[in-house]
């Protein structure tokens, strides 16, 4: 487990995140070094220089901020765990912070630095494609938002552009009546999700679904919405039958990737089981 | 100083605060000044012939030092040997270079050692060899192996076979042919990587002028390194010290001797400057050996009450490229003479071909040989009561062995097992699942169409490996006995120097408490020292469940001879005679009157000045202790083990798990509940989560933790246990040993209580691992027909 030689920076400012980004072009930048560090020791990634983020300032810590949670880029799991401005808003965040890795991980990892990263079977970005998150990101040309929907482009590929670096990510507040959950079922050996599904899901006055976004990661090689499933659910009462009936759509379209532990033929059956579990827990939590 | 027998108390381990704090010393913590580092470079190929290695770029680089290939070693270094050649057996050992020739035969396999400054300057070097391939076909399955046309893997090995074993006794066909019930079920126990925490690695360092050579090595037997290493090497025994004293887990894959210490010894020898080779896990993964690989086919023959009156195995061990040290024992006399199990089974015949593939070698993993054996007879007994449509309890009861059969000899007459009593563990067990509202429980979850599953194990296992007869007459290449000396110092401080080398057993606990209850000294009086063989006289080392029973039983003996000298010095200080004394607590006294008294302090200053001995006795107080037992020992047990398998992810969640063991005498319960806890998860994982696994290229694709599965604390619920006690008569202890127990018993329990929980689909038998990918898949084509 020794890398291969590399530059190492650790600069102060995003300003100065973006200029040696710039000026290395093979450079990659590390946060909390957990998805990284282990592709560099198997030397499976080899970047030139290393730029740390650690000691930059303003990318740190969740606010409250008009009507919505923004994270920044550098936020730990733990730190978002811990968070009571988190806890109350936005409660999904929470539970799937608390089933990433182990406790080393989720004091290192980073939610910036798991988005950048898209691994395919990273669980937050399946719940920021839930909540509909927003990305701030900043480059050679300044400041720019990316909705979440547009982020993901490829297995470990974003819409990022070389020279950009996430600065924060933002969520707005729930509506009123919305239950959101995340299920997974994790890897038996990397604890990595097979497939872990993201629900969030509002229901009207009437008590039928108004609205839901449905995520799954894990199964396939880019965190994706289950359209077919939302469109389902929408308008309908959230009876078992009809979550069933929705969940069933949820791997329609879908590309699997598939491994010794789970095949594609599993994990599309895992991501329609663990869809349905997680609209019903979402629905649960909509009741009050 | 009187101190109450500390013979059955749960003393903290004492190895812990120094390992906890990271204050442990293992080898990759040896530090000596010049010291280089050396990386292999390992083969990519399952099976090529290697037409050129290009060094040139990689010894150009700064801080390379030196490079080795195969052909540099040839006249430096013997083949890594094997050393247990079962007699009888056909054998033909395939020459084991420690960096290949020619042709390579495995994913790992040696090619070149690069030998730099630092490790990074090393792995780059290592990188920057040009190795020429030619490849050739690959075989990875034992069974394809033997195929007529599969790819040879030695001229001289036909069809990749290289040896076959036979035991058997009783009548076998006689048995088949009175049989009521006769069938046939091949059973499968797929190859696992033993994973210890640390691993593997030496550091060797030759010092020019003495000759001599010093070799750190993480081994389970640093006098088994020695002894071979000076066979290999040429360095006289004398001039060779091998050292081996924290060692982080072995699970049996660190009984073999390993090309990478040989390598850096004669290195060591070639440059005059220490060398450090430490794997790094993924290297670990296909350069340290794996475990089980058998697949079994198994003939039974019962009659309708449920007696299992034949067996019949035909086994095939997937020995993998070459024939590691110990590996060819251990599918063979661990695994055939423990088929029958608790079971008086007289008709027993097993058949056994160890067959080489192009995948990483096997040998010795926890249990070795026994967990596959007690797997199949555990199997069987469930099989036999499904087919009959019996309790498996009853059918189980029907055959145990009787407590007034022992010693009870086995079918083939190979052993014979020491005592026993295996229907009141499983009573108690039965007791503590509440096994009548336990099926009940299962018949209303069936009702609602939940997998619900209950399953037993009452195994046994042989242990306390020894005597060294016994190693002989196997083909062992080795004794088994162990040599224990128990010295005195004269501040009355007491130094036990051991031929056992632990890796985690807690003996540096327990083997204290022994001295203390023999001589009445605290233990905290007492040092234990293995692992250094210019100090520990002999020993052969810890694997077997032998520590205790065969290790434990010489420094008892030993203490005892120095107890009987305290007692001649204690009484004529006395001016007693030594008939007129006791010993008691640690002090000499006169037998009715315990004022009259020398303490152990003074005693054993008075054998040190040597002022006032008596007569024909000798000053120093210091004994060793050569101790060769008459037998084996035999723990056993009953395991229950209920699960539930999640139909929509198949997932097998264990529900509860009852143990109750009986392994004689314990010296210190908690110590040996660790032993428990961490053998049953090993066993568990191996069920439901560790699969060794190779494409048919022979490329590994279990090959990081990423795709290897071993259990987590959160993997299992908290086990329940008891015990039984029914000494053992072969050691002055009366304990039988309990290192291997869990692994053995509990996925034999496991995999019956899941093929219950599958039974009302019809299934008798479903090989591991059971993984939710495969239950899945099992149950959602049998819906699907």
């Amino acid at each position: 487990m020794y890398p291969s030689a590399f530059d190492y920076f650790r600069p102060s400012s995003v300003e100065e995140v973006v200029k040696l980004l710039q000026e290395n072009p093979e450079g990659k930048i590390i946060a909390g070094g957990h998805s990284l560090l282990p592709m560099m020791k198997l030397r499976l990634a080899a970047p030139a220089s290393l730029i740390d983020i650690g000691k930059v300032a303003g990318i740190d810590g969740v606010r409250s901020e008009n009507g919505g949670v923004v994270f920044g880029a550098r936020t730990t799991y733990d730190q978002i765990m811990k968070s009571d401005v988190v806890q109350q808003t936005l409660p999904i965040a929470v539970e799937a912070a608390g089933v990433v890795g182990d406790i080393q991980v989720r004091n290192r990892g980073t939610i910036g630095g798991s988005i950048a990263h898209a691994d395919p079977a990273a669980d937050f970005p399946a719940v920021l494609l839930a909540v509909d998150a927003k990305v701030n990101a900043t480059g050679p040309n300044g400041q720019r938002t990316i909705g979440i929907d547009d982020f993901f482009v490829d297995m470990f590929t974003t819409s990022l552009e070389p020279e950009e670096i996430v600065t924060e990510i933002s969520v707005a507040n729930p509506a009123a009546r919305t239950g959101m959950a995340y299920e997974k079922f994790a890897h038996p050996a990397s604890g990595y999700a097979i497939v872990g599904v993201a629900a969030s899901v509002t229901l009207g006055e009437d008590g039928n679904v108004s609205a839901a976004r449905i995520a799954v990661t894990g199964a396939g090689p880019i965190a994706v919405r289950a359209n077919g499933t939302e469109s389902a659910l929408i308008g309908q009462a959230p009876t078992a039958e009809n979550v069933k009936a929705a969940a069933q759509k949820a791997s329609d379209g879908m590309t699997f990737l598939g491994d010794i532990h789970a095949g594609e033929e599993y994990r599309a059956h895992l991501t329609r089981v663990f869809t349905e579990r997680a609209i019903n827990k979402a629905v649960e939590r909509a009741k009050g | 100083m009187a101190v109450s027998s500390p013979f059955g108390s749960s003393i903290k381990r004492r190895e812990d605060p120094r390992l906890i704090t990271g204050a442990g010393h293992y080898t990759d913590d040896v530090r000596l000044p010049g010291m280089l580092t050396m990386s292999i470079l390992r083969s990519p190929h399952a099976h090529a012939r290697i037409t050129n290695i290009d060094t040139s770029t990689a010894k150009a680089m700064p801080g390379v030092v030196a490079i080795y290939t195969g052909a540099d070693l040839v006249d430096l270094v013997a083949p890594v040997p094997c050393a247990w050649q079962p007699k009888d057996s056909d054998i033909k050992v395939p020459e084991y270079r420690p960096l290949a020739v020619d042709t390579v035969r495995y994913v790992g396999d040696g090619v070149a050692a690069v030998v730099a400054e630092d490790m990074y300057t090393a792995r780059d070097a290592a990188a920057a060899i040009d190795v020429t391939y030619e490849t050739l076909p690959a075989v990875v399955k034992q069974l394809d192996a033997m195929e007529a046309g599969a790819p040879q893997l030695y001229e001289n090995v036909p069809n990749n076979v290289a040896f076959h074993f036979h035991l058997g006794g009783g009548d076998v066909d006689a048995a088949f042919q009175n049989a009521d019930l006769t069938f046939k079920q091949r059973i499968v126990n797929q190859r696992l990587i033993p994973n210890a925490m640390e691993t593997r690695g030496a550091v060797a360092s030759y010092q020019r002028g003495s000759n001599e050579l010093t070799l750190w090595s993480t081994t389970q037997n640093p006098h088994i390194v020695r002894f071979l290493m000076s066979l290999c090497t040429n360095i006289p025994e004398t001039n060779i010290r091998v050292l081996s004293q924290d060692v982080g887990g072995g699970f049996g894959s660190k009984i073999p001797m390993y090309a990478g210490e040989m390598i850096a010894s004669v290195v060591s020898k070639e440059l005059l400057r220490p060398i450090k080779w430490i794997e790094d896990r993924s290297e670990n993964y296909v350069a340290t050996t794996h475990g089980r690989d058998h697949v079994d086919d198994v003939e039974v023959a019962a009659m309708s009450d449920g007696r299992v009156v034949g067996l019949k195995v035909t086994a095939y061990a997937n020995m993998g490229a070459y024939l590691s040290t110990a590996a060819p024992g251990v599918p063979t006399w661990l695994f055939s003479v423990m088929l029958g199990g608790t079971y008086d089974i007289r008709n027993v015949s097993s058949d056994v071909y160890g067959v080489l593939t192009n995948t990483t070698p096997t040998d010795a993993y926890r249990g070795a040989g026994r967990p596959e054996a007690t797997y199949i007879i555990e199997r069987v007994m469930d099989l036999v009561a499904r087919k009959l449509n019996l309790d498996p309890l009853e059918v189980r009861r029907k055959n145990f062995i009787q407590p007034a059969d022992f010693p009870y000899s086995i079918a083939s007459g190979a052993i014979a097992y020491d005592s026993g009593d295996y229907e009141k563990t499983l009573n108690r067990a039965i007791e503590m699942v509440d096994y009548t509202a336990l099926r009940k429980e299962q018949e209303e979850a069936r009702a609602n169409g939940r997998f619900f599953g209950i399953g037993f194990s009452t195994y046994i296992e042989v242990c306390g490996l020894a005597p060294s007869a016994a190693a002989g007459a196997m083909g062992f290449g080795g004794g088994l006995y162990e040599s224990a000396v128990v010295r005195v110092h004269p501040t009355a401080k007491v130094t036990v120097l051991t031929g056992i080398n632990p890796q985690g057993q807690g003996e540096g606990t327990t083997f204290a408490q022994l001295v203390s209850d023999e001589l009445g000294v605290p233990v905290e009086d007492v040092e234990i020292v293995w692992g250094d063989t210019d100090r520990v006289p002999m020993g052969w080392g810890t694997y077997g469940s032998r520590s205790t029973a065969v290790g434990g039983s010489a420094l008892v003996y030993a203490a005892r001879n120095v107890r009987d000298k305290m007692m001649k010095i204690g009484a004529h200080l006395l001016e007693v005679s030594p008939e007129e004394v006791v010993f008691e607590n640690g002090n000499v006294h006169v037998k009715g009157a315990p004022d009259q008294v020398k303490s152990f302090a003074e005693v054993a200053l008075a054998a040190y000045t040597a002022w006032n001995m008596p007569e024909g006795v000798t000053p120093g107080l210091e004994e060793t202790y050569f101790f060769d037992p008459v037998s084996n020992t035999f723990p056993f047990g009953a395991h229950v083990c209920v699960v539930e398998i999640d139909k929509d992810s198949g997932k097998a969640d264990v529900r509860r798990y009852v143990a109750v063991d009986d392994v004689g005498n314990v010296i210190n319960p908690m110590i040996v509940d660790g032993q428990l806890h961490g053998g049953i998860a090993q066993g568990l994982a191996q069920a439901v989560l560790e699969t060794a696994v190779y494409d048919d290229n022979g490329q590994l694709l279990s090959g990081t933790m990423m795709d290897y599965a071993i259990p987590k604390a959160s993997s299992f619920p908290n086990y329940e246990l008891d015990r039984t006690v029914t000494p053992c008569p072969f050691n002055p202890m009366g304990l039988k040993g309990v290192g291997e127990a869990g692994t053995i018993a509990s996925t034999p329990a496991i995999m019956n209580a899941i093929i219950d929980a599958l039974s009302p689909l019809g299934v008798e038998h479903f090989d591991m691992p059971a993984s939710p990918q495969r239950l899945w898949q099992f149950v959602h084509e049998q819906k699907g027909n």
